[in-house]
């Protein structure tokens, strides 16, 4: 029996208008295996948080706190915050 | 008293030996600062300087930031201590939001280790008034994420401001405008992402010849020899 855990994804994304010399990188190199139908390559980054004991009504701002704090320069990037439900991977976990 | 000008090493700071090594070429006494602690030992002012602070994991001096020693900075710099961020110490100004803007990869995703000529744009603040206005230096630049970014809106007022504090004569990484450095407003807080701690004397700085012209290896000296100046005219 482990400790119930929620888990909260936080997804971070280099703001539209910041280039993404990364992305473009990979834009380029797609082509070269056949795949001729990339027209946009955005790379970011994801954060999987497995938070203890926490409350599911303050679970969603606690994890935009951390976004905005932390885990995202909201000078550069963009974040989008999913909390999964029981059915997703939250629960006991091993 | 000679004036005392901190340099802080975090884990995975590369330049702190360089930094304490300028501060001592002009006659202050350098004193080592560690990340750990809050207590900054009575120093007149601050560096932050290069290497891949916690190994730049996350972003670029995203978790220095987030330091112990970094909130008694913070909190200082904000009642005026000069603080001087290069490379990895500019990055982790603006993290701090003391700066504006933030970094990103490189244009061509390179690591750029090169000398480069940049023209001082700003010669009032603590850091840099021993340079003529518009006057070039060649200091080297040794980065991956050099590229400073920012809105239009804060770039706009960055330049009505007069708060571009360098650029570069030949943009290496596509940062915005050219900006190679950038002042606070009131010009205690610059950061700047060459390295004028490398280019200090003839011998291990970025001395030559440029289309037949004589490069000096101290063009980066101003720096620490206008600190020092403001701190005792202090």
């Amino acid at each position: 029996m482990g400790v119930p855990v929620a888990r909260v994804l936080v997804d971070v994304m280099l703001k539209p208008e910041i280039l993404d010399p990364q992305g473009q990188a990979v834009q380029r190199a797609l082509p070269r295996m056949g795949f001729d139908s990339v027209t946009n390559v955005r790379q970011g980054k994801r954060f999987v948080l497995d938070l203890a004991d926490a409350d599911p009504a303050t679970l969603r701002a606690t994890a935009e706190q951390m976004a905005e704090k932390l885990l995202a320069n909201t000078v550069i990037e963009d974040f989008q915050v999913t909390v999964l439900d029981e059915a997703g991977e939250t629960g006991e976990r091993a | 008293m000679p004036a005392r000008i901190g340099v802080v090493t975090f884990p995975g700071t590369l330049d702190d030996q360089q930094a304490l090594r300028a501060a001592a070429a002009v006659g202050a006494e350098p004193v080592a600062l560690w990340h750990k602690e809050q207590n900054l030992h009575q120093v007149d002012a601050v560096v932050l300087p290069g290497g891949f602070s916690y190994g730049d994991y996350l972003r670029a001096g995203a978790i220095a930031r987030f330091s112990p020693v970094m909130d008694t900075i913070i909190d200082a710099a904000r009642g005026g201590l000069p603080v001087l961020g290069i490379c990895n110490g500019f990055q982790v100004l603006c993290e701090a939001h003391l700066l504006e803007g933030a970094m990103i990869r490189n244009g061509d995703l390179h690591f750029i280790n090169r000398d480069v000529t940049l023209r001082i744009e700003n010669n009032r603040t603590a850091w840099t008034s021993d340079y003529e206005a518009g006057a070039e230096a060649v200091i080297p630049i040794k980065n991956v994420d050099g590229r400073f970014v920012a809105d239009a809106h804060t770039l706009d007022a960055l330049e009505a401001e007069g708060r571009v504090l360098a650029r570069y004569v030949a943009n290496p990484n596509g940062a915005a405008r050219d900006i190679a450095g950038i002042a606070n407003a009131a010009g205690n807080v610059v950061g700047l992402m060459p390295h004028p701690e490398y280019a200090i004397d003839d011998l291990t700085g970025p001395a030559g010849f440029i289309e037949n012209r004589r490069v000096p290896g101290t063009d980066g000296l101003p720096f620490f020899t206008s600190i020092l100046k403001s701190l005792v005219s202090a």
